[in-house]
């Protein structure tokens, strides 16, 4: 219990840099219970990406009857997850479909035609999951498709395999969810916290980690009671409350907020011994090993002005996002703005047509006044986004850099360290929007790299064909010589 | 301007705009001012109007000439707030030119040329003032008597106007400046001790501001209840006053110890003069100082000597324009070497090392 003593004297005096205070917003779902009961939809579209790394492989076609729940891609390569189906029904086709990205752009996706019945394929579950080897369990988790809920999206089966299980010492649970709007962690924390403390102790056993933290936001004094009740018989594993700041639920924030300890620019939390995961991961994860059900639905926050009656909704994977909207009594004459995620960090939607995938934590339809849109004015140098970066940046000093032209500059004040919080655009008075610029110098700097890559390809194969050439030259003056001396000889 | 909004995160923005900021400025100004106005009387108040008005005013010519639209950048209210300030520091009752001139020189010279609100080196009050008192030493270092409103010797409407826009000598009203005196005594060889031995100045009236100076500085008090208002309000931030005024502080405490009858004590320091204005008001101008904390330390404490300096050993009574400009200069150096640490990174921007134990 030592090792808790000493994060505990930590705690107290890491203090988190920067950040901002936005209005929570929360209080429109926090309090309803998650819905459960969401009808099927006629249609799921499963996109084969929905998660970091490589895209599923499909392994049904057209036609193809299957249960809920079974497997309909598998993953491909070290990064990848496995698509299931969140019904049974039969597949009508995989084909290019509207992704839930902000270009709207086509991706390969799997159509499912429910047939109504919900019928369960049958799956392996665990009576006693810590029966199992730490291998076995990566492998359920893997075979279940489970990635990162938080927002990330990156396979979680990794996350617990890469070899880091000798070395994590604290296995941290987000359940921060800073972001204003959300609430279905929340939820989900309090109507089924004893569900994710299995699914936490699932973790540790899996990572053969001493001790988990739990971090909850002290906005949500429920879901503490709650996952506070549920873990007091576990002694390795400690629900803490954490301040109500924006971004608190940044994994390196709570790193050095919960332990002390600082992950090195350009390292991850591993490398000092921590890992984190989502609540609802965790939530995943138990139902995965204790149940055999693999990842085929989630809660997902469905709030915002222009919805009449916003709550959290646990609906099937697939389902289109003007469903969900619509079932809460969407409004879209009053929508300016349509928002997958969170406010500050989620992505805008051109529109709703697009499937509820795997990192959708929330689907906001929002009112002008909501927005707040106004026009960008010039800088006036008021320090206050410095104030904001929890990072240390000078968001002011990137942009004029930006502006410039002078990207090497940017890069010199901190452009790759840019978490990409938007906590120094959101507190801008003249409402510059900072991390477009930011995000822009990034893609710019990652196109750079990739054109020079590219012509060091170009010129090296150049001087490849040339030596080619050389050699075929000199071996035929060789020949060409060997001939004549062949014929003087005779 | 595009009208086209990108639809970038975060998707909710805070309620911040500029012009609310430049609002709580004036606000925050009001007591020092009204004071001010109250003490001179009406010729201060022309001096005010002249001044704030011709500020905007050429804000309104030059956004014109430089093409932009006028109504978006007046309400910004940055323009009211420069010549607010500059109307402040100047005597108050200088000749309605002195207010027209400063109001040109800080707004077109000051600011615009460099491209407008944001864009500018110098903090423009200041710029103007220091030009007006290197070009017109005479009119910027004549200094009326207190003379309150609706008291018997303030002088009355029209006569006022003769003082502001006629012409008319001050030479009944006219007084140095605490600081002002001292240093001419101090050159006549006199000690400080016989320099206010005839009680014309006392410590009280130069913190509450019942003494001749610029038209708004001569409240320490109330200038500093606006400031303090200000960094409750989180307008500013504690950095810069607080390096200023304990810089001042100190190095007047050390002087004064050393040797009393040469060096004015730090209460003096603080109480007269423009220092309270420069520390909460003048110093913390967000595009003129430096934008991270620490830079703001250092800027704010370069600005206390510098005024020390100035005032002790430097040619002109009052060193609060141009230790202003000088760390105004300084100011995109500072910003270039002093960065907060970023995270995982050491101060020189290496990432950090790995614990022991781990590769």
């Amino acid at each position: 219990m030592v090792v808790l003593d000493i994060n505990a004297l930590w705690r107290r005096r890491s203090k988190i840099r920067g950040g901002v205070h936005p209005e929570p917003r929360k209080e429109s779902t926090a309090d309803k219970p998650i819905v459960t009961d969401f009808p099927l939809p006629e249609r799921l579209y499963l996109p084969l990406q929905q998660h970091l790394g490589q895209p599923a492989e499909p392994v049904v076609r057209a036609g193809d009857k299957v249960l809920k729940g079974q497997l309909l891609a598998a993953s491909r390569g070290a990064v990848s997850a496995s698509v299931h189906a969140s019904t049974s029904g039969t597949v009508a086709g995989i084909e290019e479909y509207p992704a839930p990205h902000p270009s709207g752009l086509p991706t390969p996706t799997i159509v499912l035609e429910p047939d109504g019945e919900d019928r369960w394929i049958e799956g392996a579950g665990e009576a006693d999951p810590f029966s199992l080897t730490p291998e076995e369990l990566c492998a359920r988790v893997d075979q279940a498709g489970i990635v990162g809920l938080g927002g990330a999206a990156f396979p979680s089966a990794m996350k617990l395999n890469l070899g880091w299980r000798t070395r994590i010492n604290t296995l941290i649970i987000n359940g921060g969810e800073c972001e204003p709007y959300l609430t279905c962690d929340d939820r989900l924390m309090r109507e089924r916290a004893a569900e994710i403390v299995e699914g936490v102790r699932i973790m540790l056993h899996g990572l053969q980690c001493p001790t988990a933290l739990i971090a909850i936001e002290d906005n949500k004094p429920e879901a503490y009671a709650a996952m506070l009740d549920a873990a007091k018989k576990h002694g390795r594993i400690e629900v803490v409350q954490v301040p109500s700041l924006y971004p608190m639920g940044w994994e390196k924030n709570l790193v050095t907020h919960l332990t002390g300890k600082e992950v090195p620019a350009g390292g991850r939390p591993t490398d000092v011994g921590v890992l984190l995961h989502n609540v609802a991961t965790a939530y995943a994860v138990q139902r995965a090993v204790r149940y055999g059900r693999p990842l085929i639905s989630r809660v997902v926050t469905v709030s915002g002005e222009a919805v009449e009656a916003p709550r959290n909704v646990e609906a099937p994977l697939g389902t289109l996002l003007s469903e969900l909207l619509a079932f809460c009594g969407h409004k879209p004459e009053r929508t300016a703005r349509y928002v997958m995620g969170g406010p500050m960090m989620g992505d805008h939607l051109p529109h709703v047509q697009v499937p509820l995938v795997k990192r959708t934590s929330g689907i906001l339809a929002l009112t002008p006044e909501e927005i707040q849109a106004a026009d960008a004015r010039p800088c006036i140098r008021c320090g206050r986004c410095v104030s904001a970066c929890p990072v240390g940046l000078l968001p002011l000093e990137m942009m004029t850099r930006i502006r410039a032209g002078q990207l090497d500059a940017a890069v010199s004040f901190g452009l790759r360290d840019c978490i990409s919080c938007s906590s120094c655009s959101y507190v801008c008075p003249s409402r510059i929007p900072l991390v477009h610029y930011f995000k822009y110098a990034s893609g710019e700097l990652m196109a750079r790299q990739q054109a020079q890559q590219k012509t060091e390809q170009t010129n090296r194969l150049a001087e490849e064909k040339r030596r080619r050439l050389e050699r075929a030259k000199q071996a035929a003056a060789a020949r060409k010589a060997q001939a004549s001396a062949k014929e003087d000889a005779s | 301007m595009s009208k086209v909004y990108l639809p970038v995160a975060p998707l909710t923005g805070a309620d911040h705009p500029v012009q609310a900021i430049m609002a709580q400025v004036v606000l925050a100004l009001v007591p020092a001012t009204a004071f001010g106005l109250f003490l001179f009387g009406w010729p201060a108040l022309y001096l005010f109007l002249t001044t704030v008005l011709s500020a905007v005013l050429f804000e309104a010519v030059c956004l014109k000439l430089a093409g932009k639209p006028a109504s978006l950048f007046l309400l910004d209210g940055s323009a009211l707030l420069t010549g607010w300030l500059l109307a402040l520091s100047l005597p108050p009752w200088a000749p309605w030119w002195i207010g027209v001139t400063g109001a040109g020189l800080a707004i077109i010279v000051g600011k615009q040329i460099y491209g407008g609100i944001g864009q500018n080196l110098f903090n423009p009050a200041m710029l103007a003032r220091v030009a007006l008192l290197v070009s017109f030493p005479l009119e910027m270092t004549t200094w009326a008597q207190p003379a309150p409103l609706f008291s018997g010797q303030a002088p009355g409407l029209l006569q006022a106007l003769g003082i502001t826009f006629g012409g008319a000598g001050i030479d009944g009203f006219a007084s140095a400046t605490v600081i002002g005196h001292a240093k001419t005594e101090l050159s006549q060889g006199k000690t400080l001790v016989e320099a206010f031995a005839n009680g014309q100045f006392g410590l009280a009236g130069a913190w509450l501001g019942w003494i001749p100076g610029s038209l708004g500085e001569t409240s320490a008090l109330l200038v500093a209840v606006g400031g303090v208002w200000l960094l409750r309000k989180r307008i500013i931030t504690w950095h810069i006053p607080v390096s200023l005024l304990a810089t001042v502080a100190a190095l007047a405490t050390v002087f004064h110890l050393i040797d009393g009858d040469r060096y004015l004590g730090p209460l003096w320091h603080l109480g007269a003069g423009g220092v309270m204005l420069a520390a909460f008001f003048i110093a913390t101008d967000y595009v003129t100082s430096p934008g991270s904390p620490k830079g703001q330390l250092i800027f704010g404490a370069g600005c206390g000597l510098l005024i020390f300096v100035i005032r002790t050993w430097g040619g002109f009574p009052e060193g609060v324009g141009f230790a202003v400009l000088l760390m105004n200069a300084l100011t995109p150096v500072i910003d270039y070497y002093v960065r907060p640490r970023i995270y995982g990174r050491d101060y020189k921007g290496k990432p950090l090392k790995l614990p022991e134990g781990k590769e």
